[in-house]
């Protein structure tokens, strides 16, 4: 199989599964309307929007790709800067974040300039940030505002950038693959989700942390996440890992992806909301389905580099 | 036809820049409405212009100052033609007559209107004291319902002074018509008004 068909042969699957699960969501909605069903069928409905999207964007190439993750950060980086508190001061460094350092790291990525692309939000806009902030004389809680851009850049723009980055990495005997190899970082992050949630709703008894996120389970965790770690197993043909250490990769998606998910409720909590938004519906918003994403991904990308790199 | 386009173009520009959802705390009046609410941006007027539903907007004309909205060009063009806006002159040597009396024509016509009654912007959260014109035109429309507004992340997108509009999801916050009391003086009639406000604030999302 070529690249492209492997592609094709994998979206076939995630739109089989699709439909599955829209038949389940109508079998249940006939035996009786609630707020868990509601919610199930409006997942599975922005679950078809999404998997839309992408399938565009994997089919017009890495321009697309980039682009709609340049959107996706840009959409998660103002979730996160309007649930934080900031102050008239801040509006320099927040006018570069969004307009300069979103562009300028996906820029990086479609130059394939690995060097400055790993260190660029760490290094030079860590300290550049509060540097800009200086200019405007205030400093009530300066510390406290400072690092609360940081964090927002780093996990919404730098975190979520190494998904698409992916596609620049050279592997050994894995030449114009990338693709596929984004296609299983999100399929697993995603799939793990999914499957905890229905896990832990059929079989959930035991809470995993009530005070940060009350909706999952232990049973979840482990039922979603083994099934996870199975299909991804079962992917190892689309990725450059044989099938032991495919299984091994996706329960490394798998643990960072959960890890990701408590922690970024955390946050979210911290700022005193449920969800991050509302741009998806049923799910909430942008950072709620990313939240996985931003974990797993710079783990999975520097370990396939580093295993794997030709 | 042009400015309906148009129009539509400036609830799109408003909502990809800044949301502006309306969210309804209380029941939605039904009849003539004078929305109010805090004044931090030049974003102000459109986010609530937009956050409206197209029947109510239609109806909703916003009261915006005359030495801001009137320059020749693009501004003039949507505050006039789209926006439809009354606008009130700020600079007492240029009065001539009463400023608000383009607003209340415009009440008397049966338009819903929206008002920044501090007069002016301002760089904090929470507003500054309202002026009067508030008072005078809920006493002269007594069965106006006078709605107060909440903007929530505006003064955080766009202080004063700042040039680029930051992309925060801005909600307008809708509460419950200010209730009509008999024999209550101007000063605590916009008190009232102003607590109304604060209490929407206070009840809203962090930030």
């Amino acid at each position: 199989m070529t690249a492209q068909e492997k592609l094709i042969a994998v979206f076939g699957g995630v739109v089989g599964l699709l439909a599955l699960a829209t038949i389940v969501g109508r079998l249940l909605r006939r035996r009786g309307e609630s707020a868990v069903v509601d919610n199930l069928v409006a997942r599975v409905n922005a679950w078809w929007a999404m998997v839309a999207v992408l399938a565009v964007c994997f089919g017009l190439g890495p321009l697309a790709n980039l682009v709609v993750f340049a959107l996706i950060s840009f959409f998660a980086l103002r979730e996160f800067i309007t649930l934080t508190p900031t102050r008239p001061g801040d509006h320099l460094p927040l006018a570069v974040a969004f307009y300069v350092l979103v562009p300028l790291q996906y820029w990086l990525i479609w130059d394939q300039w690995y060097g400055l692309f790993a260190i660029f939000i760490p290094v030079y806009a860590f300290l550049a940030l509060p540097a800009l902030a200086v200019f405007a004389g205030d400093t009530t809680d300066f510390l406290e505002r400072t690092t609360k851009i940081q964090w927002g850049v780093m996990i919404t723009v730098y975190c979520i950038s190494h998904a698409p980055a992916l596609l620049m990495l050279k592997l050994r005997g894995y030449d114009g693959q990338g693709p596929l190899l984004l296609l299983y970082l999100l399929l697993v992050v995603q799939l793990s989700d999914v499957m905890q949630y229905v896990f832990g709703k059929l079989f959930g008894r035991h809470k995993l942390a009530p005070v940060v996120s009350p909706s999952k389970t232990v049973e979840g965790l482990v039922g979603g996440g083994l099934a996870a770690i199975a299909v991804g197993a079962s992917l190892w043909w689309i990725t450059p890992f044989s099938p032991l250490e495919s299984a091994a990769m996706s329960a490394l998606i798998v643990v960072c992806g959960a890890l990701g998910g408590l922690a970024l409720s955390a946050v979210k909590r911290s700022l005193g909301a449920k969800d991050w938004g509302r741009m998806i519906e049923g799910h909430g918003g942008m950072m709620d389905r990313m939240d996985s994403v931003c974990y797993a991904a710079p783990v999975f990308f520097h370990m396939t580099r580093w295993f794997y790199s030709g | 036809m042009i400015e309906r386009l148009a129009a539509a173009g400036l609830v799109g520009f408003t909502r990809m820049l800044v949301g502006a959802r309306a969210h309804w705390r209380a029941p939605m009046p039904h009849g003539q409405c004078l929305y109010y609410a805090n004044h931090s941006s030049h974003l102000d007027t459109l986010a609530i212009w937009s956050a409206l539903e197209p029947a109510r907007r239609a109806a909703t004309r916003p009261v915006a100052a005359r030495d801001y909205w009137d320059k020749p060009g693009l501004r003039r063009y949507f505050s006039g033609r789209v926006l439809r806006a009354i606008l009130i002159e700020r600079r007492r040597d240029a009065r001539d007559g009463d400023p608000l009396a383009p607003a209340i024509a415009a009440l008397a016509a049966g338009d819903s209107l929206i008002l920044f009654p501090e007069g002016t912007r301002t760089a904090q959260r929470l507003p500054q004291p309202f002026r009067g014109g508030l008072h005078r035109l809920a006493q002269q429309f007594p069965q106006l319902h006078v709605v107060p507004v909440w903007l929530d992340t505006l003064h955080r997108s766009m202080p004063k002074g700042a040039r680029i509009p930051l992309p925060l999801y801005c909600t307008a916050h809708f509460g419950a018509p200010l209730e009509r009391l008999p024999d209550e003086s101007r000063d605590a009639f916009l008190v009232r008004a102003r607590d109304a406000l604060v209490a929407l604030a206070d009840a809203g999302s962090p930030a």
